[in-house]
């Protein structure tokens, strides 16, 4: 007997098949994954040990400082080897953690802090603080507080910082002496009237912008220009404020105010799209597209193997006027590094993890090698650390009292993605209540968190 | 009616069943595995809290609450997706029809022209949109830098919000040599008799087109707009691609991306999907718009083949 079902009729459930095949192949692999633990692994005893370690380095120079230390710590710790993995990302990691296995990290490094409230929340990483008070390490008198805030969370120090990122002020040396511009500016108002004296305009663009306040402008992101400020983001109950605190939305009109003095938002946007990539020689500051950048301590290093042809300096990124008092601070960031709940070699995992980021030789000699803030009261006191002028500036920027960071949350950076998100639409004229668009934020983030707990 | 007749005939009517079963198991098997298995768990886990470790547990319609009243985000994808559903794919198919047609008029070079517009379909997408990422650099591509000086305006391209979307289906329209392959074959599969009929009742181009061509490849037609519907609604890599590109973001290695560069403007479902599930470990959320996903295909697909039967070709 023939089929009584047409031709189109079946055609049409074949396509509905592959239809819906296709759009839930997204999530076929989605739904697994379970954790345990295992703390012994007999490395104590002499017994060889591989452990797995996962990190974001990718440039040859900074792969080549890793496996340096790497191969000190093997020096050391004869029984125990380490295979490491570079270029990895952090949604990489966290999805090897939850599927586990034997190719799974048993060490993961990461160049974010914003995702340590995801992995401490979800106990992905092992609660060092049992580990340290075991070998007698102060955490407090051994890491700068913001550092030792931005790898815990709620009390778990799942995390600790591998060396630290701070932001300050690059400035071109010659631009700064054509414009009749002798020191660095401190405040905001200074800063304002340095960069519009820098802005040399050619066409309908610039030939020379005095710095690029717009928030795709690579480091000058929300997050950086709120370090000037030291916002709360959250009450002590976990709700945000970034409504209610007074800061954020100081920050969010002076970002703004400096958009509509260097040009408004359409001109800079057109040269915003000139700029090269930002990790790469086209950066617009080493082409001398700005006179001046926000920017982190790495900058000095790429500025060095570049080689522009200017002279240029650092200093703190000025403060707002009305915290002059503050001058110095920056914002304060950096890899951090933990041991997954899922190895099973966890011991000689914490011997790894206690040297990368306590012991001093190793943690100057790699600061020195990839130029990042050393991650240590000893690290940042040591004769041994290369510091120039330029160098020193991250370094006091890091030491200094008023510098932070942002809070680790359950959900990870969502949060400054939200507040980023108002940024890019206030900058733009999309959104022009600012109350209402940062209500509107604070409701998002707080829906965001409890849907997350 | 004897037991043992009575056993055969049943043992011979089991036999054709099981055949045609064990015909159809390795369908049967890939439709559990790969369709059934995803749906169930998809839906299952929409309405729990689960971030890959432990148990999920039951939050009831949370998630859901959650997209559509306090995640703004989902919106935006969700008018970017439809947007690229309907201009991609409409001018996708009109402009793969129009090069089919060309291509089956013109007399020499037929093998260099459809080469030509074929080529660029077998472009790895990743590449093929960096380097559209490049060409259309506002500040120093060289389309802009042809388009100033013929004294056009220069648009922003992947930087501009307004623009991105628009570079995004050039991008598409640039590798349409899959449609145009498809037309091609059933545009010379055309009767020519047909033609020659509506010549003979004095149809001009315009009628021939209307009431010759059009008829015979609407199967076709229905084809390229139902895949192109689907493929659409699954739009990631080259958003994401030109996204990361055009933010100068896309050396930066060992670290993670938040898509939707600029503005949300090339933010999409299928990348939220990700970004829910695989970023921020929120399945519950991200098979809520797994889900919504679904309905929109299968709505908009079931739409399109009530409205035109099926891949038959019209009687008349």
């Amino acid at each position: 007997m023939q089929s009584t079902t047409s031709p189109a009729r079946r055609s049409r459930r074949t396509l509905a098949a592959v239809t819906g095949s296709a759009v839930l192949a997204l999530l076929a692999t989605a739904c697994t994954g379970s954790s345990d633990g295992g703390g012994s692994d007999d490395s104590a005893s002499g017994k060889d040990v591989t452990i797995t370690f996962w990190h974001g380095w990718s440039q040859d120079s900074e792969v080549k400082a890793i496996n340096d230390n790497i191969a000190a710590f093997e020096k050391a710790h004869p029984n125990i080897h380490v295979k490491a993995v570079g270029n990895i990302a952090d949604d990489k990691v966290n999805q090897s953690l939850r599927a586990g296995g034997d190719d799974a990290p048993d060490v993961v490094s990461s160049f974010t802090t914003n995702n340590v409230g995801m992995f401490c929340s979800t106990k992905a990483f092992v609660d060092l603080k049992p580990l340290l008070a075991k070998d007698g390490i102060d955490a407090a008198k051994t890491f700068p507080a913001a550092m030792l805030n931005y790898t815990q969370f709620q009390g778990n120090q799942c995390s600790l910082p591998l060396l630290g990122d701070a932001f300050g002020l690059y400035y071109n040396k010659k631009a700064f002496a054509d414009a009749g511009i002798t020191n660095p500016p401190k405040t905001f108002s200074e800063f304002a009237e340095v960069a519009n004296k820098l802005t040399v305009p050619e066409g309908d663009g610039y030939k020379q912008l005095g710095f690029m306040p717009l928030y795709h402008g690579y480091e000058s992101t929300t997050e950086h220009f709120l370090g000037q400020y030291g916002p709360t983001y959250f009450d002590p109950a976990g709700k945000s404020t970034v409504a209610t605190d007074p800061k954020v939305a100081a920050m969010m009109k002076w970002q703004k105010s400096m958009v509509d003095k260097l040009g408004g938002f359409d001109k800079l946007e057109k040269y915003r799209a000139t700029f090269g990539e930002e990790f790469s020689a086209k950066n617009p500051f080493h082409t001398g597209q700005v006179a001046m950048a926000i920017d982190g301590e790495w900058r000095t290093a790429s500025l060095a193997t570049d080689k522009p042809d200017f002279e240029w300096a650092t200093a703190p990124f000025p403060v707002p006027d009305d915290q002059q008092d503050t001058y110095g601070r920056g914002y304060q960031t950096g890899t951090i590094v933990g041991i997954a709940s899922t190895s099973k070699k966890q011991a000689a995992a914490w011997e790894f993890v206690k040297f990368l980021t306590t012991d001093t030789d190793a943690v100057v000699s790699f600061a020195n090698a990839i130029h990042n803030v050393p991650s240590t009261f000893a690290a940042l006191e040591s004769p041994k650390l290369v510091a120039d002028e330029n160098f020193k500036t991250f370094v006091n920027i890091a030491k200094h009292a008023s510098s932070g960071t942002t809070p680790a949350v359950v959900n990870g950076g969502g949060y400054l993605v939200s507040v980023q998100n108002l940024g890019y639409d206030y900058e733009s004229g999309k959104q022009t209540d600012l109350t209402a668009g940062l209500s509107a934020t604070a409701k998002e983030i707080d829906a965001a968190i409890a849907q997350a707990k | 009616m004897s037991l043992a007749s009575a056993t055969r005939k049943g043992a011979g009517a089991t036999a054709p069943a099981a055949r045609t079963l064990a015909f159809l198991s390795p369908w049967l098997i890939g439709f559990s595995v790969f369709f059934l298995y995803p749906l169930i768990s998809t839906i299952y886990f929409s309405f729990t809290k689960y971030n890959g470790f432990g148990s999920p547990t039951f939050t009831g319609l949370k998630n859901w609450d959650y997209v559509f009243n306090d995640l703004p985000a989902f919106w935006q994808g969700l008018r970017n997706t439809l947007w690229l559903v309907v201009v991609m794919v409409s001018l996708r198919v009109a402009f793969g029809l129009g090069i089919g047609m060309l291509i089956t008029k013109i007399k020499s070079g037929v093998g260099f022209f459809r080469t030509a517009f074929y080529l660029p379909y077998l472009a790895p997408p990743v590449a093929a949109t960096v380097a559209f990422a490049f060409l259309l650099n506002p500040g120093t591509g060289p389309v802009n830098h042809f388009l100033g000086e013929i004294g056009l305006p220069q648009p922003g391209w992947f930087a501009d919000p307004n623009w991105s979307k628009p570079a995004l289906t050039l991008l598409a329209m640039w590798g349409v040599g899959d449609l145009m392959v498809i037309f091609m074959a059933s545009l010379l599969d055309v009767p020519k008799e047909q033609y020659e009929a509506a010549e003979l009742d004095g149809a001009g181009p315009f009628q021939r087109f209307r009431y010759v061509t059009l008829p015979n490849i609407s199967p076709i037609i229905m084809f390229a707009v139902v895949t192109g519907v689907i493929q659409t609604m699954q739009y990631y890599t080259q958003a994401f691609v030109a996204g990361r590109v055009a933010a100068g973001n896309a050396g930066n290695s060992g670290q993670q991306f938040e898509p939707g560069y600029p503005n949300g403007s090339t933010w999409t479902l299928p990348q939220m999907v990700y970004n829910l599930g695989f970023q921020r470990f929120n399945y519950g959320a991200a098979c809520v718009v797994a889900l919504v996903l679904f309905v929109i295909s299968m709505a908009v697909t079931s739409v399109l083949m009530r409205r035109k039967s099926g891949f038959m070709a019209s009687d008349d």
